[in-house]
């Protein structure tokens, strides 16, 4: 047999059926759920007398709509402020109940962010299908699943039938060969990437993320790169199984036990790119020469390192790009040539899908070394993306330290990240954000997004604007 | 689902690259669950000066007059026009929703994000990707020429001016007989209903430990 990718051996495990017209009937192993992108999916179930397919196949929980304020959660759903993220909450609770699937509810000590409770609970299995009815399904596919997000008409489609309907994408590299230096992370990694392949860069393909620098990554870092494949325009972001995926999923509640494990395991070690498989296209990085990101604009393309200035527009030849820097400039209040360390901040925000599991909270706590939050900080949150990533992280202590330098430390859910909760930006706030889009009004209107990793948010909040972490004593 | 057959539509340009999906449709928005309600928040926050939220009524709130979509020349359009990696961000399929609500069938774009893409396709409104110069020429007759229509056909796979210029698009074979018929994918998935059971026992046999019932 020809060579094959990760992505052509996926794609191949999975295929029900090939049509005439090049599109293929793609199986679904897992399926996740939440609030926000499901009721008209089971309205629509209901409306046509369907069923779901394979109940053990969905798994759902409140995330994105929940508050994460200690008081409001205490009382459950009833206890949600806002009248229709509560009736969504309920809904889902509703849906769930009336077919049966699986849901950690709002209080669960295991809900949490979908993409971070999939893996964390061993419901995500490398080899695995995964869809949701979220662009940052592509998480996933550090543990090599394929996995993409998908609309509600297909969470509609996968729930009555188990399958999607799919072309299949094209193949492509990014080989990070080297060494990431100290103080520089997976998420400057990926916004680095970013910054050389465009927002749009990986449209059509599916990305596999390989090299020394991304299996040197641990399991949480690999799904920081691969939760943000969408922001390079790719749905589907992938790693190769190695033996940090295989120990990752040990004694996970989910996760197959005895001779399943054994079993599984065998299959997962197949889960790579042959050695002469040939890909479409191909992305190389030096690791070593990537340095803290700090996003500056409305795309997470716009991203400069921590010792850039902002880009000057008359530079840029390509004229689309040129209109888009103007009116991020004017969106954002800034100017181009100014440095980094003079864009003004006014919140933090710790936590998301893409920067919200224990080790990123682990890298941020160990920022603060006795420090505290700088006073013209009007608010710094730490959201843990789980209530396990919670416990965990008080078990550490890490929240004491949270707590001791000033910021909030709060209860499990998407929060700032999309700003549909309580948790957002006022008009022309600037916030340093570990979360994943930038996007005009993405964390409350006018607000202005600068997307960096968990050490770098942790170091703005103490000096009050940014710095380069690394020179952070 | 919509059929989609042929279209003569007033033309709206959106002259921008990577109009994402928290533009067309923010997300206090999405808080809905119901299909429809969309439309009157689409692109909320450049169409209104003021912060929009879910059920508001629309009627009195200060629309942005530098909106392009406000300009009176482009009421009723059924047609956007915009740049490079239209729909990029999310997967919520309230963005189609909200520009089928507002009234448009079709949009042009040199790209979209595949995702948003997809879900078009899922709800009769129509991409069309015409290359970047076919761009650029239409968005400079759009401005240049109040009541510019469009006339895409679905069948014949074109697009044209009033000029009797045509471009040529490409849309798949299995998504265009859908949108043709208006047909309702799960309802044609389901007609393979066996082939997936047989594809289903196999792969039971092969991984069964993703089979294992799943208990709360
Ligand atoms: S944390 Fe943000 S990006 Fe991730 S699922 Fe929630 S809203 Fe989406």
């Amino acid at each position: 047999m020809a060579a094959q990718t990760l992505y052509d051996k996926l794609w191949q495990e999975h295929k029900v059926q090939e049509r005439d017209d090049g599109s293929s009937l793609i199986y679904i192993d897992r399926h996740l759920l939440h609030e926000v992108t499901s009721p008209q999916a089971f309205e629509g179930l209901r409306l046509a007398g369907r069923q779901p397919w394979r109940l053990d196949a969905n798994i759902a929980t409140p995330d994105h709509n929940v508050p994460t304020s200690a008081p409001e959660r205490l009382q459950g759903v009833a206890g949600i402020q806002d009248a229709t993220s509560r009736l969504q909450v309920q809904t889902l609770d509703e849906n769930c109940r009336d077919f049966n699937i699986v849901e950690f509810t709002i209080n669960d000590r295991r809900q949490g962010i979908v993409h971070v409770i999939g893996p964390e609970q061993g419901l995500v299995l490398p080899g695995m299908t995964v869809v949701c009815g979220d662009s940052h399904t592509a998480t996933h596919g550090a543990f090599a699943c394929l996995a993409h997000g998908i609309g509600t008409s297909e969470v509609e489609h996968v729930l009555a039938t188990q399958c999607l309907i799919q072309k299949k994408s094209k193949n492509m590299l990014v080989r990070v060969e080297g060494e990431l230096g100290s103080g520089v992370t997976a998420k400057d990694l990926i916004l680095a990437i970013i910054a050389q392949i465009g927002t749009a860069g990986g449209n059509g393909h599916a990305i596999e993320f390989a090299g020394a620098a991304i299996m040197a990554l641990s399991m949480e870092g690999r799904m920081t790169v691969c939760n943000m494949a969408i922001e390079a325009g790719a749905r589907v972001g992938m790693v190769a199984v190695d033996d940090k995926t295989v120990a990752y999923f040990r004694d996970r509640p989910y996760a197959p036990k005895g001779q399943d494990w054994e079993a599984a395991v065998a299959y997962w070690k197949t889960l790579h790119s042959d050695q002469d498989a040939v890909f479409d296209r191909v992305v190389t990085l030096d690791a070593g020469r990537v340095q803290p990101q700090v996003s500056w604009g409305t795309s997470p393309e716009m991203v400069v390192g921590i010792d850039e200035l902002l880009p000057d527009p008359d530079q840029e030849a390509d004229s689309d790009r040129r209109q888009s820097w103007l009116r991020a400039y004017d969106y954002m209040g800034l100017k181009p040539g100014m440095r980094v360390s003079d864009i003004p901040l006014d919140r933090v925000f710790i936590g998301s899908c893409t920067n919200s599991r224990i080790e990123d909270l682990r890298a941020a706590a160990a920022v603060i070394r006795g420090r505290q939050v700088a006073s013209s900080i009007r608010q710094a949150l730490v959201v843990p993306g789980s209530g396990w990533v919670k416990e965990q992280a008080e078990q550490e202590g890490l929240h004491l330290q949270f707590k001791a330098a000033g910021f909030e430390w709060r209860e499990p859910g998407c929060s700032m990240c999309l700003a549909m909760n309580a948790d957002r930006l006022g008009a022309g706030e600037h916030c340093a954000s570990t979360s994943n889009r930038n996007f005009e009004g993405r964390q409350g209107q006018g607000g202005r997004t600068h997307l960096v990793s968990p050490a770098m948010a942790v170091a703005a909040a103490i000096a009050g604007h940014f710095v380069d972490v690394r020179h952070l004593s | 689902m919509n059929k989609f057959t042929t279209l003569t539509g007033l033309v709206a340009p959106l002259d921008r690259a990577n109009v994402d999906t928290d533009q067309i449709i923010p997300k206090q928005f999405l808080k809905s669950i119901f299909r429809t309600g969309y439309g009157v928040n689409l692109f909320d926050e450049w169409r209104y000066l003021d912060e929009g939220y879910p059920g508001q009524d629309v009627q009195g709130r200060p629309l942005n007059p530098d909106f392009v979509l406000n300009q009176t020349r482009y009421q009723g359009a059924s047609i956007l026009l915009s740049r490079r990696n239209f729909g990029c961000g999310s997967s919520r399929e309230h963005a189609p929703w909200a520009l089928l609500e507002y009234g448009f069938r079709a949009v042009i774009a040199p790209s979209f994000a595949d995702i948003f893409y997809n879900n078009c396709f899922k709800n009769g409104l129509l991409p069309i990707v015409l290359p970047e110069q076919a761009v650029d020429s239409l968005l400079a007759e759009v401005s240049a020429q109040p009541g510019y229509t469009l006339l895409v056909n679905l069948q014949a796979q074109s697009v044209s001016t009033p000029g009797g210029v045509s471009y040529a698009f490409d849309v798949d074979p299995f998504r265009k007989h859908c949108l043709l018929e208006g047909l309702d994918d799960i309802g044609l998935t389901l007609q393979h209903a066996e082939a997936i059971g047989r594809y289903e026992a196999a792969r039971r046999q092969a991984a069964p430990w993703i089979f294992r019932p799943l208990q709360s």
